[in-house]
């Protein structure tokens, strides 16, 4: 994995482009078009390899055009712009106060998403209220676009639940752990929203390392031949714990796409305003029934895969340092300063806001209890089953024996 | 005219077909169920009739049949899916054992996944490898499924309405050597309970419970232990989860003798449950160990050699002998 390559360079213009316009604007053959403009042969980040990634922020925090997407973000105001760096500090705050919350022996376990929050605030951004989202485990920044409380997604790695949030309380389906599962289910919702004749899209995350999962290849596959609007976001943060992507596949990532006849664009993964615009480009691309699309979003996991996780023990602390440059934070900030788009004001009251978040996500898993013992029993089945309730009542009758024992003492 | 004799086959197909008619929601999807109406025919005339939206043909996937079930489901629709055999099921026994079952628990209730998984199974038809399994406990032994399966025409039409309209994922696993069996269908019965045991033929000396094709087996054991003056009764189960355990207790404490029948390795099968379960709520009424007879611990053996390997008359005969001998 040779990360200089893979920086957040300024893409060929004239080739990133051409693709990128008849992406499009003839869907299914841009794939055919972006591929072909790559070598086969080239290993994704290979050395010497020029990656051809759309690329709104430079790491620097300069705005560059892009003749197809510049569209899908062309209207953004200097609120819009506030509101993305905002997303992302605060949700970068929450995952730090995770992280901690789990040295502390809060949480059993945390997976923390540092580095990919343009990834994931740009293509949350982009979905609509009616739109459905299904994350992986990692999807903490998507949560806070969708308006899941940050708080609820600390349950499963607390131990209370295994979930536990209505997911059509805020379209946005229950993490999954195995994976790439969840790829599926994104299709078949997505197939269901089709027939239900709804203008409304479905955007499916998972990683590098699941693109390498047989569940994934189905659901690209069931998608295209159906037709299905779905977007399938894959943020390529270049480690499956501590697997490089050359563990996972030999062409680009995103050019996988053109085996099942839909487009694949690579996005700058940490340009959060790329990731807004093909994310809206490929949402709009499913609601005008053009099918699906594949997203890679090129990024890097800056922290471990879980706290669990000793990347020390796999990669080397220069290649975090050329990503830490390119940082999706310090980008929309340099941009924002540079354009006198935000004040001192604004980044001091963010930073009071961002503490008072941190705060209030301590306290509320402080505050957190563990769930009745019989909650081990509940919603196994929607209509009941009679083992359930015999073992239920068998437990209750073990618990009661303890209480008989003392109240006899 | 409500009471019609039909072939198991067309029992489903008929329960399928009034399932699509009642409900818009109802989905049918797999491999070759659309024009050639699945390769058992189970769906015959299907798409036709409700068009390539309501009846789909899907790749040749079963994770991603399943799984794009379970999307589909949470979209608010209720997919009959088919795998069209037995052994075809593992590739989507991930997506059954760690999505499909589970998600409703995950989500504190509050989502529902009611997909019924069709699955032609097991054997006596002669067919190829992988074509005449019975997997049906490694599904039961996972919390958050429902395992049914019907034994003749009339229950295979109701049961199959009864798991549409259930909340709870159900497999639904159809005996695919009693396809062409006719029997009546009554579709303005009230059905029993989709999971309730029913008594098949009354008995006094010993209790046979099977499901599936081996409740043909076990009546015709009966009929044959008649002749020797002995009265068995026969339980057709009908769903293996949940088990109906107080029916199954009432009969043994009637009878005191216990023999469970089924095609698959009784090794941690169906027959070892119900046997330890049935000793500990029958133990002083019984007159003789609960015996099990089933299929052996190896791979289902090439069809010449299947009929040695499943129970038949003369092998559940045997194990009633020997109940009876205690």
């Amino acid at each position: 994995m040779t990360v200089e390559s893979t920086a957040a360079r300024k893409p060929r213009r004239s080739a990133g482009t051409k693709s990128a316009a008849s992406a499009s604007t003839t869907g299914t053959k841009s794939a055919a078009s972006r591929s072909a403009g790559a070598a086969a042969k080239k290993s994704p980040g290979a050395t010497g390899g020029e990656p051809e990634l759309v690329q709104l922020l430079t790491p620097e925090g300069k705005r560059v055009k892009d003749a197809t997407y510049d569209r899908y973000v062309a209207d953004i105001t200097p609120e819009e712009l506030r509101g993305l760096y905002r997303d992302m500090v605060l949700s970068r705050r929450f995952d730090a106060e995770a992280t901690s919350l789990q040295r502390q022996g809060e949480l059993g376990l945390w997976a923390s998403m540092l580095g990919q929050e343009a990834a994931q605030i740009g293509s949350g951004r982009a979905t609509r209220a009616d739109d459905y989202v299904f994350p992986t485990y990692r999807e903490h920044g998507v949560a806070w676009c969708r308006g899941v409380d940050p708080t609820n997604l600390l349950g499963m790695f607390r131990g209370v639940n295994n979930g536990g949030w209505d997911p059509n309380g805020n379209n946005f389906h229950l993490y999954t752990i195995v994976i790439g599962s969840q790829t599926l289910h994104a299709t078949g919702y997505a197939m269901g929203v089709a027939k239900d004749g709804a203008d409304s899209a479905v955007i499916a995350y998972f990683g590098d390392g699941a693109s390498s999962q047989g569940d994934v290849m189905e659901a690209f596959n069931f998608g295209a031949v159906y037709n299905a609007p779905v977007v399938f976001f894959c943020q390529n943060n270049q480690w499956a714990i501590s697997e490089p992507t050359e563990r996972q596949m030999r062409v680009p990532l995103y050019q996988r796409a053109q085996g099942f006849g839909f487009p694949g664009v690579r996005v700058d993964g940490n340009d959060v305003l790329a990731c807004l615009a093909v994310t809206k480009w490929a949402l709009e691309r499913a609601r005008n029934g053009e099918g699906p699309t594949l997203l890679e979003a090129y990024t890097y996991r800056m922290g471990a895969h879980t706290t669990s996780d000793d990347p020390t023990k796999y990669r080397a602390d220069e290649e975090r340092e050329a990503w830490e440059a390119k940082d999706p934070i310090l980008r929309l900030r340099a941009y924002l300063e540079g354009a006198n788009h935000a004040d001192e004001g604004f980044f001091a009251e963010l930073e009071a806001e961002s503490e008072a978040l941190g705060k209030r996500v301590r306290d509320v898993v402080r505050a957190m209890p563990d769930p009745d013992n019989f909650a081990i029993f509940e919603n196994v089945y929607a209509d009941g089953h009679a083992l359930v309730d015999e073992e239920r009542a068998q437990f209750a009758a073990y618990q009661a024996s303890f209480a008989d024992a003392g109240e006899g003492k | 005219m409500t009471i019609e004799k039909m072939a198991l086959a067309k029992a489903i197909n008929e329960s399928l077909r009034t399932a699509l008619e009642a409900d818009p929601k109802v989905l049918i999807m797999g491999e070759d169920v659309g024009k050639l109406g699945g390769v058992f025919r189970v769906t015959d005339g299907l798409q036709k009739d409700f068009g390539e939206e309501r009846v789909i043909d899907t790749p040749l996937a079963e994770s991603g049949i399943v799984g794009t079930a379970i999307g589909l489901a949470l979209r608010g629709y209720r997919p009959v899916v088919e795998i069209q055999f037995d052994g075809f099921v593992f590739p989507a026994y991930d997506q059954i054992v760690t999505q499909l079952a589970k998600m409703h628990a995950r989500a504190l209730g509050k989502i529902k996944l009611p997909v019924v998984v069709r699955i032609p199974y097991g054997g006596g038809i002669g067919a190829v490898e992988h074509h005449s399994e019975s997997p049906e406990a490694l599904f039961a032994h996972v919390a958050g499924l429902k395992v049914v399966s019907p034994s003749n025409a009339g229950d295979a039409y109701w049961m199959m309405q009864q798991a549409i309209q259930s909340d709870d994922p159900v497999i639904f696993f159809e005996p695919k050597r009693r396809y062409w069996d006719k029997a009546e269908v009554d579709k303005d019965a009230i059905p029993g309970p989709l999971h309730g045991v029913r008594v098949a033929r009354e008995g006094s000396d010993l209790t046979l419970a099977a499901y599936g094709p081996m409740v043909k087996v076990c009546l015709e054991a009966a009929a044959a232990a008649q002749e020797e003056g002995k009265s068995i009764e026969v339980l057709d189960l009908r769903s293996m989860s949940p088990i109906d355990f107080d029916s199954i207790q009432a009969s043994v404490e009637k009878t005191r003798r216990l023999v469970v029948v089924h095609e698959a390795p009784v090794f941690l099968g169906t027959g070892a449950e119900i046997a330890a379960r049935i000793t500990e709520r029958c133990f002083y009424h019984l007159e003789a160990p609960v015996l099990r007879v089933g299929g052996y611990h190896a791979p289902y053996p090439p069809a010449r050699l299947e009929e040695e390997y499943l129970p038949g008359l003369d092998r559940v005969l045997d194990a009633v002998d020997r109940s009876l001998a205690y």
